[in-house]
């Protein structure tokens, strides 16, 4: 079976991915995550105007069999959350690079970007 | 079995709307027989083993002195052997060997003449569940075996394969399990043409119906319930003589401190094992011990034991979700009516 992994992102060992160009980046979780998770049936997320700080948990993705937490990316403060997600939490599945986005956040520092898996590494990661 | 064949809603309407198939080859049987054998049967499960006639099959749980439950069990009543009465007893995944032990130490003790075999390796289990599952056996079994009624059993081929066709499940729906040799497995299991179903389902659709789950609702080392406690006291026959009678008929008077029930979340989540249900002061009240989000009712529904003062149907409860209060209301189960 082969996941979309879109070039132009980063991706962390825990799946998940985030933009890296323009003021704000946008946050979620990969396709090879949405599938390992089976259907998602609800996202807890923060609030805008949350800060979040890279590679700590900033909420929640429950599928019917399981619990998994969040990790960011980055740091920086939350600038847009995805409320779609609250009544269709299925998006995620359905459309995790697009539709099923979670957060937006505007980085306090862009250089955590470099530590981040490119495409090709978390191809890698999940082969 | 995995978790999951396509994803757990796909298998789970399946299921509900039309028919799927399980393997649950993990199963454990127990073949008894021999002249004592009814005794020893009926003195180490709840229900009245004595009231089954050859074709017919009943649940019973497997208690021990103090009344607590070791597992649930089917029991089917085969054909004589022998001139005696024989049983094929199915307690949960990886119990075969203690039970076969428990079952033949208890046997010597009480000085009873009965054969206690250990035939799971024998045996392979697959349920066929739906509404439409009567036509499928009828298409790929005897047309006889969907004259047979709710825990009624026969013999049947399938795929040229000699089996056993139980009319009983663990999802709600009309259904059937069928046992056959293993070496057979494949051919029965490629007989039936319908959505393969995996463990993610098969917990979905029982938590819905708010059925026991061996090991996780009831366990004797992590979760000690009895019968009373669990909502399975239709299972128990006091006027039979089994391990752990005097225990359960003390208990019956006196009523048990926590009951098995349903609760429905109100807010958005999915409620969990383990999760604390707490009253409108945060005082702890119970605890759940299974959960999911009902594919049916898109809702998050748990199960788990709750002081007997909140039990009422529509009483208000609070389930605590990482930190949270949320909150939920106690449900009579089935939470699916059928």
């Amino acid at each position: 079976m082969s996941f979309d992994v879109p070039d132009d992102l980063r991706y962390l060992e825990s799946h998940e991915w985030t933009t890296i160009d323009g003021e704000t980046v946008r946050i979620g979780i990969s396709d090879f995550a949405q599938d390992e998770l089976g259907d998602v049936v609800f996202v807890e997320l923060p609030a805008v105007g949350d800060e979040i700080n890279a590679e700590e948990a900033f909420g929640v993705v429950e599928s019917i069999k399981a619990v998994s937490d969040l990790y960011a990316p980055i740091s920086g403060e939350i600038t847009a959350v995805n409320e779609d997600l609250f009544d269709q939490p299925e998006l995620v599945n359905t459309d995790p690079f697009g539709e099923g986005w979670m957060l937006e956040v505007d980085p306090s520092d862009e250089t955590e970007l470099d530590a981040l898996l490119s495409a090709d590494e978390y191809r890698e990661q999940i082969a | 079995m995995p978790v999951e064949f396509d994803s757990i809603r796909t298998e789970h309407a399946a299921v509900r709307e039309s028919v799927g198939i399980f393997d649950v080859s993990h199963m454990s049987e127990i073949e008894v027989t021999g002249p004592d054998s009814t005794a020893l049967m009926n003195r180490l499960t709840t229900n009245d083993v004595a009231s089954l006639s050859s074709g017919e099959a009943q649940y019973a749980c497997i208690t021990r002195e103090d009344g607590v439950i070791l597992d649930d069990a089917v029991i089917y009543r085969l054909v004589d052997h022998d001139d005696h009465p024989a049983y094929l007893c199915i307690p949960n995944a990886g119990h075969d060997s203690q039970f076969t032990d428990w079952w033949q130490t208890h046997r010597d003790e009480w000085g009873l003449d009965a054969t206690v075999d250990n035939t799971t390796e024998q045996w392979a289990m697959f349920a066929v569940q739906g509404p439409d599952s009567p036509a499928l056996l009828a298409e790929e079994a005897d047309e006889s075996v969907t004259k047979i009624e709710r825990f009624e059993h026969t013999t049947s081929q399938i795929a040229d394969v000699d089996c056993i066709v139980a009319r009983t499940g663990y999802t709600g729906e009309d259904g059937f399990e069928i046992l056959c040799p293993t070496e057979a497995a494949e051919t029965v299991w490629n007989a039936f043409d319908c959505q393969p179903c995996g463990l993610g389902a098969r917990d979905t659709l029982r938590i819905e119906m708010g059925f026991l789950l061996s090991g996780q609702d009831f366990d004797p080392d992590d979760q000690p319930r009895t019968p009373y406690e669990a909502g399975v006291g239709f299972t128990v026959d006091l006027e039979t003589d089994f391990l752990g009678r005097d225990a359960l008929a003390d208990q019956q008077e006196t009523g048990t401190d926590q009951r098995f029930v349903g609760i429905t979340l109100l807010e958005r989540g999915v409620p969990r094992e383990g999760y604390a249900l707490v009253d409108g002061d945060g005082e702890q009240i119970g605890e759940l011990t299974s959960g999911t989000m009902s594919p049916t009712l898109n809702e998050g529904v748990g199960l788990g034991y709750l002081d007997t003062a909140h039990t009422t149907a529509g009483k208000a409860v609070e389930i605590v979700v990482r930190g949270n209060r949320k909150q939920a209301k106690v449900t009579d189960v089935p939470f699916v009516s059928k």
